[in-house]
């Protein structure tokens, strides 16, 4: 139990988010890549809130504004991402090329 | 070490080992229901991580808002979009994931080195507020009170932003024709074609 361990994970965690948003052709699948960032963000506020800010918890309320900012975005990017099937008939983020120059 | 450190020890290292075997499996199950479902057991072992670190309110609203609303919301959307395609397969396409692991590999030194190599001055003499939940609401009606109301703000938008986005353009108003003595019973909308994009 200490701060560098939980830092590490955390750090884990960002890097499995970053390959996964880069390398994954499913369009939904992006959008649990980014979760995954922003779960790894939330853990560095909560251990940094724990161990470097343990009387006024500042941490933890960034953490709640985070998963606030977190919902409303797996909202609409759940929306781009249907109503972009919709035009194009597919997930795959090869073909979204609307704006390749 | 007594019998609430080594408690504390052992759910901590299962809580790690869960998370980030569960993290692998989101981004390398082939089936994308699979990743659904393991990205909730990332969640929830990150809410018990949270109790470990003495953030009692901020671990169930992990659970709540991700495991209940955004974890539920992908699985909608994997249902929504739900065509099984065979993607086209790509030339030179281990070329990126080698490559993208490579950096992500490099990222993790980088972080890891600047994480062992800061002197941390962790203060643990102050002992924790009694009810983090009043402290939270401290200060949300305090010193971040503006952000607070923001964030409602923000959620509104958000919420009319994605019922515009994904709304289906139906046309209204236009009467079907009728043949033989009664009309057919019209179940669903009929829906405005969209015009393709090139």
């Amino acid at each position: 139990m200490n701060l560098e361990f939980f830092l590490l994970l955390a750090a884990a965690l960002f890097c499995i988010g970053i390959y996964g948003l880069v390398t994954s052709r499913n369009a939904v699948r992006v959008l649990m890549s980014v979760e995954l960032l922003l779960n790894a963000v939330n853990i560095n506020l909560v251990a940094f809130s724990n161990f470097l800010d343990g009387q006024n918890i500042n941490g933890q309320v960034f953490t709640v504004f985070v998963i606030t900012i977190a919902a409303a975005e797996a909202a609409v990017g759940l929306a781009i991402i249907l109503s972009i099937y919709r035009n194009r008939d597919t997930v795959d983020m090869e073909q979204f090329n609307l704006l390749k120059w | 070490m007594n019998l609430a450190e080594g408690v504390q020890l052992v759910s901590l290292v299962l809580l790690s080992v869960m998370m980030l075997a569960a993290a692998l499996g989101v981004v390398l199950f082939e089936n994308i229901v699979y990743s659904a479902f393991t990205l909730g057991a990332v969640f929830i072992s990150i809410a018990g991580l949270y109790i470990l670190l003495n953030a009692d309110f901020v671990s169930a609203a992990q659970i709540l808002i991700y495991v209940g609303a955004v974890n539920v919301l992908i699985l909608f959307a994997i249902m929504l979009v739900n065509k099984r395609e065979a993607f086209k397969p790509l030339p030179r396409r281990w070329i990126r994931k080698i490559s993208t692991a490579f950096v992500s590999l490099a990222l993790f030194t980088l972080l890891a080195t600047m994480v062992l190599q800061t002197n941390w001055t962790v203060d643990l003499s102050l002992s924790p507020p009694s009810s983090s939940v009043e402290t939270i609401g401290l200060h949300f009606f305090s010193d971040y009170l503006l952000p607070f109301e923001l964030a409602s703000i923000l959620l509104l938008m958000a919420l009319v932003g994605a019922v515009v986005l994904a709304r289906r353009e139906t046309i209204i108003g236009e009467e079907t024709a009728i043949v033989g003595e009664e009309p057919a019973p019209v179940l669903e909308l009929p829906e405005r074609p969209k015009e393709p994009i090139a």
